[in-house]
């Protein structure tokens, strides 16, 4: 894997980046609005957020070809500070998103998102696409046969198409149809006009309107957190994606600063927090974008789509962007999860499933993937805490093998089933070569073990601990509970 | 008998295996030449990133099994050149086989994860089955 100089991360691919872009942008507008509509805001704010974002990011983003925007993870998170407080605080909320990605970018803390389990990734995007998904269908209740009628049209043509021909993205083929039919046919069917208005204009230039006070923070710090983690999660994974996708390297501490720059400038500009898109990400490769000119076209043709045809944008069915978010939903499910359930361990599925489920009860991404992680570090604890213990009689000496990790964790099931019967031997010999003490608790435990012999009359000694073990043994050893 | 032989590969410990298979025909044959044919599949970039979440990033594992193989080759003095495509395993290499005129292709009875195989299928068994040519499948 190799890393792109800044020129060639420019212009190495003029004509696909300006043509994947364009597909892009055409693909962000149903999903900018239907991202505002989950946040509980203005279709303007998630419009202008991924016009700005992607255009900032084509700068100071560290994964060229990697498209962000106003995403569902993000808006997900951000419902109840809008229903409780309104749009300034979001607006400040992302301001302090932006900072907290910067210095998390700053310690270079990216490799550590490594450290999250795989499977509570899996269950990341699991949860994400449930989240999306179950999101539409609110747009349902109270919705006649037309309404369902358009969405199954939607999808139809959105997977159907792609098998006759690839010229044209068929997401936007769908809507543009809808859109036609709805409005040839007068049919008076919701659309993303009653959902707010389509401003036709360039968003400007101002600071959130919020107090400067400690209560601010202490309302907006929780919620910046949480979008701070989830929006640098899905970032790095997608940006890990696009590198998988075109087998080039990207500098992930450099994207953490980049989203965070972002955020900051979108807070600026009235937009609300995004992150990378892990699908739009895949569009752009797939219809050939590489470099950094794909996220600049996309956002550019976006702002210009919603300033010279925001009229048109704002008539299309609610129906047709419900079609669109099912597949959205539909492509972020990790489906090759559900099929390696048989053969994965079962610690691995519980971590994923109860990170899913922890997810759609909080509706709070955040919280999942902390829970995920305890939850398999939990396991992880267990698995190793198993110490096996085999005995054999030579003579009248006792020998008794200990195998595995002595360490907090393990010691109290040991302790407490330790077989101290002789069969007749005198003496007891305990063989560490294949076991290694952790901690204080270890050594107490086994000073324990050893006087225990000691009271029935017996000796005990102590063979095979490695360099360390011993170390500890002697700096500890009946020192622990002499008083 | 095999002059033109290919081997496909994809980096994995099965494909390091079916090299040595590959090389010792070419050794029976002074003029026998191997191409060496690489397949890389970025179709399943979610799923892939996500399986090998965990493994450290930067290190290709299949990588240096490449090189192994060119090592061999090379140890062994064997011709050899490389061949990488992108696309989906299966029908790259057959119609790269049938393009060709080989006497004989070499292949790995399993491929880089078994988790994969199961969910699309065995590329070994779709080669064996399509190619033209004689299909050696090295278990």
């Amino acid at each position: 894997m190799e890393v792109q100089s800044f020129k060639e991360s420019w212009f190495i691919n003029t004509k696909g980046d300006l043509l994947s872009g364009t597909v892009v942008a055409l693909a962000l507008v149903p999903e900018a609005i239907a991202f505002s509509i989950i946040a509980g805001v203005d279709p303007m704010v998630g419009l202008y957020a991924s016009f700005i974002i992607a255009v900032v990011i084509a700068f100071v983003g560290g994964r060229p070809g990697m498209i962000s925007g106003a995403t569902g993870a993000m808006a997900l998170l951000m419902v109840d500070l809008v229903a409780g407080y309104g749009l300034s605080y979001l607006l400040a909320a992302t301001l302090l998103t932006g900072v907290l990605q910067i210095a998390f970018g700053i310690a270079k803390l990216a490799r550590f998102m490594r450290f999250i389990p795989r499977s509570v990734m899996v269950g990341f995007v699991n949860a994400l696409a449930i989240l999306i998904f179950t999101a539409q269908l609110e747009h349902f209740s109270g919705a006649g046969w037309v309404m369902y009628a358009m969405v199954i049209g939607t999808l139809a043509i959105i997977y159907l198409l792609p098998r006759v021909s690839t010229a044209v993205p068929s997401a936007l083929v769908a809507i543009v149809v809808v859109t036609a039919i709805a409005f040839l046919t007068n049919t008076t069917v919701s659309t993303v006009g009653d959902m707010g208005e389509i401003t036709k204009a360039f968003p400007s230039f101002f600071l959130p309107a919020v107090p400067l006070t400690f209560e601010t923070l202490r309302i907006i710090f929780p919620y910046a957190l949480g979008l701070a983690v989830v929006g640098l999660v899905e970032s790095l994974l997608t940006a890990s994606i696009v590198d998988e996708s075109t087998g080039t390297y990207s500098n992930k501490n450099q994207e953490s600063k980049g989203q965070g720059i972002a955020n900051i400038i979108t807070g600026c500009f009235g937009g609300m927090a995004g992150c990378a898109m892990i699908g739009q990400s895949v569009i752009n490769v797939k219809s050939g974008g590489r470099g950094r000119l794909s996220s600049l076209t996309a956002g550019v043709v976006l702002i210009l789509l919603i300033v010279f045809l925001g009229d048109i944008v704002s008539q299309i069915p609610m129906a047709a962007l419900v079609g669109v978010m099912i597949m959205v939903s539909i492509g972020t499910f990790d489906w090759n999860s559900i099929k390696t359930i048989p053969i994965v361990p079962l610690t691995d599925n519980i971590v994923m499933v109860v990170t899913v489920i922890t997810v759609i009860l909080t509706h709070n991404l955040a919280i999942g993937v902390l829970t995920g992680i305890l939850l398999s570090s939990m396991f992880f604890v267990h698995k190793i805490s198993k110490v096996h213990i085999r005995r054999s009689i030579h003579g009248n000496r006792m020998m008794i093998y200990f195998k595995g990790e002595l360490f907090f964790a393990s010691v109290t099931d040991l302790f407490h089933e330790f077989d101290y019967t002789m069969d007749g031997a005198k003496e007891v010999v305990l063989d560490f070569s294949e076991a290694r003490l952790w901690d204080d608790s270890a050594v107490a435990v086994l000073d324990k073990i050893i006087r225990r012999f000691e009271d029935q009359g017996i000796n005990a000694y102590i063979i095979g601990l490695n360099k360390l073990s011993s170390d500890l043994n002697q700096k500890l050893a009946r020192k622990l509970d002499n008083h | 008998m095999y002059k033109n032989i290919l081997l496909a590969s994809d980096g994995s410990e099965h494909a390091l295996r079916a090299s040595d298979h590959a090389f010792h025909l070419a050794s029976c044959n002074q003029e026998a030449v191997v191409e060496i044919l690489y397949v890389i599949n970025r179709a399943h970039a979610k799923s892939s990133t996500l399986q090998n979440w965990n493994s450290p990033e930067g290190i290709d594992v299949n990588e240096e099994n490449r090189s192994a193989i060119e090592l061999k080759a090379k140890k062994a003095d064997i011709p050899y050149q490389v061949t990488t495509l992108e696309g989906e395993p299966g029908p790259t290499i057959v119609e790269y086989a049938n393009q060709g005129e080989f006497d004989v292709v070499v292949i790995g009875s399993r491929g880089l994860n078994g988790l994969q195989e199961m969910v699309l299928g065995s590329v070994s068994h779709k080669v064996a089955k399509r190619v033209h040519c004689p299909v050696l499948i090295i278990k």
